[in-house]
């Protein structure tokens, strides 16, 4: 049995942010499990830019942005086995991982940070009717093929879901020599970021068709075409009449992220209904004492830098849990209302030393909205936002002062107002 | 080289009628049109052991499909294929409901069927937790079980190909010739010549039999659509769950399967094309509210796939099995719709003893009736896991997180007799793929260990053999 205070769970930016912070925070015995061959999770593959705007303040490409943590991780000398799965996390934080090197790993941690990020949405989960010909796959699984292995997964593409990942797809897509036919979104609007709309459909004159999903895949061998019809925005369903049918060999689906919680759930650990991840406090610790979440595994973000950012309070809240250094815990809860669809973290520690950012997203579009922070039903926080989307995960602070005048079980109620 | 019997169709009848056979000393070739075994109605069925109530008494349905059911247990254990002995209710929501399950134990015990009970609405609710309050009673049946259809069918004819029998893929039988003696069957380009034929070619049994010119087979497609739901809520039903059966087939039935899941489904819609295995959105919403008479909780939330297979109905409502009347040398093995898999076991030993009855020859000394026990990572102790990882490293690499596959058992899969070659069959040998990710993550990662075992270009590896490739040429 080998022995750890901090065991990170996934070395991706989440991981790699997380396990840099506890070290900076004093604790050195500090090990990194990533299922992959290499650390840096997704952005491996992720080989356009923009990332790194917020937090470095210049545009990198996927790798240039884990490559930078990945060189602190050498630096600092964090422990890290690659190529590595773990199997099950026990009730008293020992980790049970498995690769080809070591075999069956059995590790006593005294923290864990559970940085698993997510998975795409398979078609299952959308019933979407038809035959179960080759060439309908995920967005991010032709990602890969693109990127990584350098083949083409398809030559004339439909993509269902303007996510981030159909929308970057619907270019590099193009870029490569394919024919996007049309990127179609159920919703009356895309959950991707503006910039990726502007960048990669519009620039490549790539048609967005709101309000439409894919009713039917043909072909018996390989994908040889796909119906689309509108759907009724009240109902989601699709409206009669208007099918029609688009020639293609290939349909990408970007139909949503599934925070990838399974050993989270056989922990024990309580999830969010709506996140689909763990309940967290502050610190981004969740209910089971020691094991705190971050990333992806913990909420779908939209950046990379928030997870950066996410994922060094989590290491910072694990360094404190192993140097004893935590406070006494009394609770006051967060709540969502309305269009406020869920705010992270679920809880906060009244004892907390700090200010805590709670990050909230919506469940529609607003326009010069006013974003309404309550405590027990009485008004902290009243702001003006010229937009809200969500797509765009939004955030409020309450300060430490305020804080200090709240009550044991109190509520602090997040909404929109127009 | 001249075959003294060639099975048409590797189907679960084919694969476990080729497997009987290898027992003896003959040649035998399992020919299949597809580039893998139970490609048909063997992989998208109920997978369920029917204790066999349903069928007519005196029919050849009723006697092998309480034979196959007996006998499916044992054969399970021998070839390592998952069965659970679940037991199956049928369920009346009414009283007339209640008067044909009176009806179904009746001829039930025509039938020989061990252990039957009806239960009423109390112990209903006891034993079935997540069962309508509206239900009424059920019969029970104990004998009943599940199995996973397309792994038996694939254990079978491994089996058949350790004990000599030659496993011919994508050979698509389209012509038959007969010289008085020996039969020279054709897909075109090649030929293979045996003295015997078994028609088990499933919804194409007719078409095969047309080739010697025996029309008097019709088969009509019935098509079944199913919902698969997640593990999370596998525990639902702890039985088989039937409704009152109709004249299309036994209805909507909500199901444990052998590996946790939920299955709900199927329906059954008569088709022309036999190779129209697609889903309908309407068709699907309808199960899933049939389904809830039984089980109201279930939702569409944990549905993580659906599919459909075909059942080959035939005209004469019972199995044919037996010798076609224009050649004695060619057996038909057709009209094998429900309860077919339950009675497979025990077709294959029908069909063995017509065919042996002509064919003399002895029993070989050195017949191996088990598969080896395929490596299963995901149901091993953490000790069992670190002895297997030290003998084989391949065996501390997960390739599918979601069912917890390892490459080894990959390999194993590819490498085995008559093994996988395309990204469906390793699913089905091992499970990657099947989780709730369904490929996202590791069916890239299958495709590199197939092209790597098989020594091709990845982009040569197909989703299900013919032309179902994954990728094309190589970026720019």
């Amino acid at each position: 049995m080998l022995n750890y205070d901090i065991v990170v769970v996934g070395g991706g930016p989440a991981g790699m942010a997380a396990a840099l912070k506890a070290k900076e925070c004093g604790v050195d015995s500090i090990l990194i499990l990533e299922r992959a061959e290499t650390l840096g999770g997704i952005l491996e593959q992720c080989i356009h830019t923009g990332f790194g705007l917020q937090y470095f303040g210049e545009e990198l490409s996927g790798p240039e942005y884990a490559d930078r943590f990945i060189e602190q991780v050498y630096a600092e000398k964090i422990e890290y086995k690659t190529d590595t799965m773990v199997l099950e996390v026990s009730q008293d934080n020992k980790v049970y991982a498995v690769n080809k090197a070591d075999g069956l790993l059995e590790i006593q941690a005294k923290a864990v940070i559970l940085a698993m990020g997510c998975r795409e949405r398979p078609r299952g989960a959308l019933n979407i009717a038809g035959t179960r010909a080759s060439g309908v796959m995920s967005a991010g699984t032709a990602q890969k093929y693109v990127n990584i292995d350098g083949y083409m997964p398809g030559k004339k593409v439909v993509i269902l879901g303007s996510g981030d990942i159909g929308l970057i797809m619907a270019r590099r897509m193009t870029l490569e020599g394919a024919k996007v036919e049309c990127v179609c979104e159920l919703m009356p609007y895309s959950s991707g970021l503006t910039r990726n709309i502007v960048q990669c459909l519009d620039d490549f004159n790539i048609p967005l068709y709101l309000s439409t999903t894919v009713v039917d895949i043909q072909g018996k061998d390989r994908v040889t075409g796909v119906t689309i019809a509108k759907v009724d925005d009240a109902t989601r369903k699709p409206i009669p009449g208007t099918e029609r049918t688009i020639e293609c060999d290939t349909l990408l689906l970007s139909v949503g992220l599934i925070p990838e919680n399974e050993l989270t759930k056989n922990v024990g650990i309580s999830l969010d209904r709506v996140t689909n991840g763990a309940v967290v406090d502050e610190y981004r610790e969740t209910d089971h004492k020691g094991v705190f979440a971050c990333g992806n595994v913990l909420h779908v973000h939209d950046l990379v830098d928030f997870v950066t950012q996410e994922s060094q309070i989590a290491g910072e809240g694990a360094a404190k849990y192993v140097k004893g250094e935590c406070a006494e815990k009394e609770y006051i809860t967060t709540k969502g209302v309305g269009a406020v669809r869920y705010i992270v973290p679920q809880k906060v520690n009244l004892n907390n030393e700090g200010d805590v950012k709670l990050f909230f997203r919506v469940g529609s579009t607003f326009k010069n909205a006013t974003v309404k922070v309550k405590y027990n039903g009485e008004e902290l926080i009243s702001r003006k936002r010229p937009r809200l989307a969500p797509g765009e995960m939004e955030n409020v602070v309450i300060k430490n002062d305020m804080l200090k005048k709240f009550a044991k079980d109190g509520v602090i109620e997040i909404s929109v107002e127009v | 080289m001249i075959y003294d019997v060639a099975v048409v169709g590797a189907g679960v009848i084919g694969s476990l009628t080729a497997r009987e056979l290898s027992r003896y000393n003959i040649k035998v070739a399992l020919v299949e049109k597809c580039n893998d075994m139970a490609m048909g109605t063997s992989k998208a069925n109920s997978a369920i052991v029917h204790a066999g109530f349903d069928a007519k008494p005196g029919t050849l349905k009723a006697k092998l499909n309480v034979e196959g059911t007996a006998l499916m247990p044992s054969l399970c254990e021998t070839l390592h294929v998952p069965f659970k002995p679940v037991g199956s209710l049928v369920v009346a929501f009414s009283d007339e409901e209640m008067d044909t399950v009176k009806e179904l134990l009746d001829r039930g015990n025509a039938n020989n069927v061990p252990g039957l009970e009806i239960y009423d609405k109390a112990k209903l609710k006891a034993e079935e937790p997540s069962i309508s309050d509206e239900a009424k009673g059920a019969l029970w049946a104990p004998s009943a079980g599940i199995v996973c259809p397309y792994e038996l069918t694939i254990a079978a004819a491994e089996n058949a190909v350790i004990n000599g029998t030659e496993f011919i893929r994508n050979f698509e039988v389209k012509a038959i010739d007969f010289d008085g003696e020996v039969f020279t069957i054709s897909n075109g380009t090649d030929t293979i010549k045996a003295k015997y034929i078994i028609n088990a070619a499933g919804v194409y049994c007719d078409e095969i039999a047309a080739l010697i010119g025996d029309n008097s087979i019709h088969t009509t497609p019935r098509k079944g659509e199913y919902m698969l739901c997640d593990k999370s809520i596998g525990s639902l039903a702890k039985h088989t769950i039937f409704q009152c059966p109709s004249k299309m087939g036994k209805g909507i039935l909500v199901t444990p399967t052998v590996d946790g899941n939920l299955l709900l489904g199927p329906s059954a819609l008569d088709i022309e094309d036999k190779e129209d295995v697609t889903t309908t959105a309407d068709t699907l919403a309808e199960i899933l509210e049939i389904a809830k008479k039984s089980v109201p909780v279930l939702t569409t939330r944990e549905v993580i796939t659906s599919f459909a297979g075909l059942r080959a109905h035939c005209d004469k409502d019972d199995f044919i099995i037996e010798k076609s009347e224009k050649n004695a040398q060619f057996i038909n093995v057709a009209g094998i719709e429900s309860p077919g898999l339950s009675s497979a076991p025990a077709i294959a030993l029908y069909v063995k003893d017509i065919v042996m009855a002509e064919i003399k020859a002895e029993e070989k000394a050195d017949f191996n009736p088990t598969r080896e026990e395929p490596v299963r990572f995901r149901h091993m102790s953490n000790e069992e896991r670190k002895a297997l990882i030290e003998k084989n490293p391949a065996y501390g690499r997960i390739i599918c997180r979601c069912e917890t596959i390892t490459e080894g058992e990959i390999i194993d899969a590819i490498k085995a007799p008559a093994g996988a070659r395309d990204v469906d069959g390793v699913k089905r040998r091992t499970r990657a793929g099947m989780g709730r990710c369904q490929g996202g993550f590791c069916g890239s990662k299958v495709v590199e260990l197939l092209a790597q075992e098989l020594g091709v270009e990845i982009n040569e590896i197909t989703k299900f053999g013919g032309n179902s490739k994954i990728l094309y040429e190589r970026t720019k």
